[in-house]
């Protein structure tokens, strides 16, 4: 049994506009102690994904459908009372701005006793102790003088590795991060991946890191899910993601960045503009945008499919290279 | 007396912010403290460094956007000292912002924003030919020219950059400071706008110099690179060189830090990560700006700040121990 089942989760928001189908069918298991990487463009649904998970979703956002398990526990439907128990305890979250989930009216020492207090069987002078000695962790000097401080006098780098303390007082079994470095400069970013690193083999936690930085992907995850417009276009090892991509979409991000190696080359772009999830094609959602696109991807989705045992992606182009390669055997 | 190759030069330039400490109080925060260096003409610098170490507030001093606090600005081998140099200059030079919306006013169509620099430098005989620049300039940056009277918060992100574009090219200006101009966009958008830079440099004979803190996207698009750090220049040189083989301590962690999206070269890579944060620029250490987080520091290094010296040709570098260390 995996740490964490998702399967077939169905996420929508109300809005005047319409209903907005945020995650369409997402599916994945994450095993502990891997890091899983989620990546896409803005608006794919990466991070309503991760809400949908902790069940932390706007007032008009709701799932629809589908199945989230932890240890084999159904959660979906199960309740504010068990979602309680389960954020901080099981799962945890970073967000991209830290700013927006620590108060700035409360010491840094207070937010983080209060967290442990709420999760975990400690009395006031543990729970002290425990935060001190998370903030050594994240490598915060002189931690008994950081815990009297508020926010806004620590630096964003700092602030960061602080919602990382918070996050991991509670030693959850998953930690989510949400674009947890995005607003950070390289050296300290790289400070702070490390860190994520070692801990998560110290403790032999399961991460979920959400980016849209392939770079971040590349050095961090074990497993990658990309996404596009609310479903999973492929998932599966870095190495196969990077290497042998078998989705269009992911191909064409692969060639629109700058890597060490194409210095010379144009940058080959995706064109057209991201999706409206208003307005959703009937086909293959990347279908407007897609180079390769056939008859058949405008008519109709293509289900996911495996490609090896590590490598799963919901492409046209594989059925079809799949029934070039039949006939040609027939042939031969 | 100048080098003509250099279309662009900076000598010794300085400039402080004023700030409030306390009542009665204040203090100079050296955005940028003594810098000198020389943009060739035709090629592409890259400027990169940490969050707050000056990289703007050179961009925006070398435009005369800001009044120089000390030091001298070269256009075309001319030095830039009266108002009318600097009236002039401001017509052959442009800047591009990373969020040209926000810098913008929304009740302004497309076609204002784009023909405002023509409107305050007149370059135009009558509305006529006022409108068929514009309408130019939007076909240039691929924006569709049935649109110019829409506004700018109707556009997405990446057309929205194009529109800054164009509004940056109205005056045909020699010389384009970019300030993280794609940081904004998504990545599949990003390629979009970097390949346009790269199309309109070569039409246009653009010299750039280009902001940004993604360093892949600065290699990809720089002929040499500048790295600051605290308000000062601590290494330039050839773009490939200097991500290469960096030299000054600082770029070396900075370059290791880049996140490569390459499994295998990401598994390999030795970071070298660094300790501590950032100084505040209101407080900088003694001598060299680095020495409190540097893994080599010494001594000396608090004593005097290390001069950007030429170690090997082209290749320049700020640090007392660079010999040793390298
Ligand atoms: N108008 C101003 N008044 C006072 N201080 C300023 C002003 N503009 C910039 N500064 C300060 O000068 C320093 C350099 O700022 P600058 O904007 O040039 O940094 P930057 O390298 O562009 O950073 P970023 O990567 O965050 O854009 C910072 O400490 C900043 O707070
Ligand atoms: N509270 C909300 N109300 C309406 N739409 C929302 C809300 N939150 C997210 N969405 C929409 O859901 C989609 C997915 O968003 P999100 O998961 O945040 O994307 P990302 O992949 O960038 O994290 C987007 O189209 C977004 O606009
Ligand atoms: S299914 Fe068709 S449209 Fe979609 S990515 Fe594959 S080839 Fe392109
Ligand atoms: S001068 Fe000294 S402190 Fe500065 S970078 Fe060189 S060795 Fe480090
Ligand atoms: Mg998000
Ligand atoms: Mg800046």
């Amino acid at each position: 049994m995996a740490l964490l089942e998702v399967r077939d989760l169905h996420t929508a928001f109300t809005t005047p506009a319409g209903t907005v189908n945020a995650v369409n069918g997402v599916s994945f298991n994450l095993e502990r102690g891997k890091v899983l990487g989620i990546v896409g463009e803005s608006g794919s649904g990466k991070s309503v994904t991760a809400y949908s998970i902790m069940q932390i979703l706007e007032k008009n956002g709701k799932i629809v459908s589908g199945s989230v398990k932890i240890d084999g526990q159904e959660l979906v439907g199960a309740g504010e009372k068990v979602m309680k128990t389960v954020r901080g305890n099981k799962i945890s979250i970073i967000f991209q701005d830290p700013m927006t989930s620590l108060n700035p009216t409360y010491t840094v020492g207070h937010q983080l006793t209060e967290a442990i207090l709420l999760h975990t069987n400690r009395n006031k002078k543990q729970a002290y102790d425990r935060a001190v000695e998370m903030l050594r962790l994240v490598n915060i000097n002189e931690p008994h003088k950081r815990m009297k401080q508020y926010p806004y006098e620590f630096s964003g780098g700092m602030r960061q590795r602080i919602m990382i303390a918070m996050a991991l007082a509670c030693e959850p079994d998953i930690l989510i991060a949400d674009e947890p470095t995005t607003a950070l400069d390289v050296t300290i970013q790289a400070q702070i991946l490390e860190l994520m690193k070692s801990l998560q083999e110290e403790l032999g936690m399961a991460i979920i890191m959400i980016t849209h930085d392939l770079g971040v992907v590349a050095q961090m995850c074990d497993e990658v899910i990309v996404m596009y417009a609310g479903s999973i276009c492929e998932q599966g090892t870095a190495d196969e993601i990077f290497y042998n991509p078998r989705h269009e979409y992911t191909k064409g991000l692969m060639h629109s960045i700058p890597t060490v190696n194409n210095d010379d080359e144009k940058l080959e772009p995706i064109s057209g503009t991201p999706i409206d999830l208003l307005n959703m094609p009937k086909g293959c959602p990347f279908a407007p945008r897609c180079d390769a696109a056939m008859k058949i991807c405008l008519r109709e989705r293509c289900q996911r499919m495996e490609i090896n045992e590590d490598h799963a992606a919901a492409c046209w182009m594989n059925v079809k290279e799949q029934m070039e390669q039949e006939e040609g055997g027939e042939e031969a | 007396m100048s080098n003509m190759e250099n279309l662009v030069e900076v000598k010794n330039l300085k400039e402080y912010f004023n700030i409030t400490t306390g009542m009665f109080q204040s203090k100079p925060l050296k955005a940028v403290d003594d810098v000198s260096f020389a943009i060739r003409k035709g090629e592409t610098l890259g400027l990169v460094g940490e969050s707050g170490c000056g990289k703007t507030t050179v961009g925006r001093t070398i435009l005369h956007l800001y009044k120089p606090t000390a030091g001298e600005i070269w256009f075309k081998g001319k030095k830039i000292e009266t108002k009318a140099d600097i009236m002039e200059y401001r017509k052959k030079s442009a800047m591009v912002f990373q969020d040209p919306y926000s810098s913008l006013n929304p009740r302004m169509t497309v076609s204002d924003i784009i023909g405002e620099p023509l409107d305050i430098h007149k370059m135009y005989a009558d509305k006529a030919e006022r409108q068929e620049k514009i309408l130019e300039l939007m076909n240039r940056v691929g924006l569709n020219s049935e649109h110019a009277s829409r506004y700018a918060h109707e556009f997405s992100g990446g057309q929205r950059q194009r529109i800054g574009i164009a509004r940056a090219l109205a005056t045909s200006p020699e010389f384009v400071v970019c300030d993280e101009p794609v940081s904004a966009l998504d990545v599949s958008i990003q390629a979009q706008v970097i390949n346009m830079f790269d199309e309109l440099q070569d039409q246009m004979d653009l010299t750039y110099l280009f902001i940004a803190h993604d360093l892949l996207v600065v290699r990809h698009i720089s002929d040499r690179i500048a790295v600051m750090y605290l308000g000062k220049m601590v290494e330039l040189a050839d773009a490939k060189e200097i991500y290469d083989h960096p030299l000054h301590p600082y770029s070396k962690s900075l370059m290791s830090a880049v996140p490569v999206p390459d499994p295998k070269i990401a598994r390999a890579n030795q970071r070298v990560v660094l300790t501590g944060d950032i100084p505040s620029p209101l407080n900088a250490p003694s001598g060299c700006p680095f020495r409190t987080r540097c893994p080599y520091a010494c001594d000396a290094c608090a004593e005097a700040m290390p001069e950007l010296k030429e170690v090997s040709p082209g290749h320049f570098v700020a640090c007392h121990r660079v010999a040793e260390i390298n």
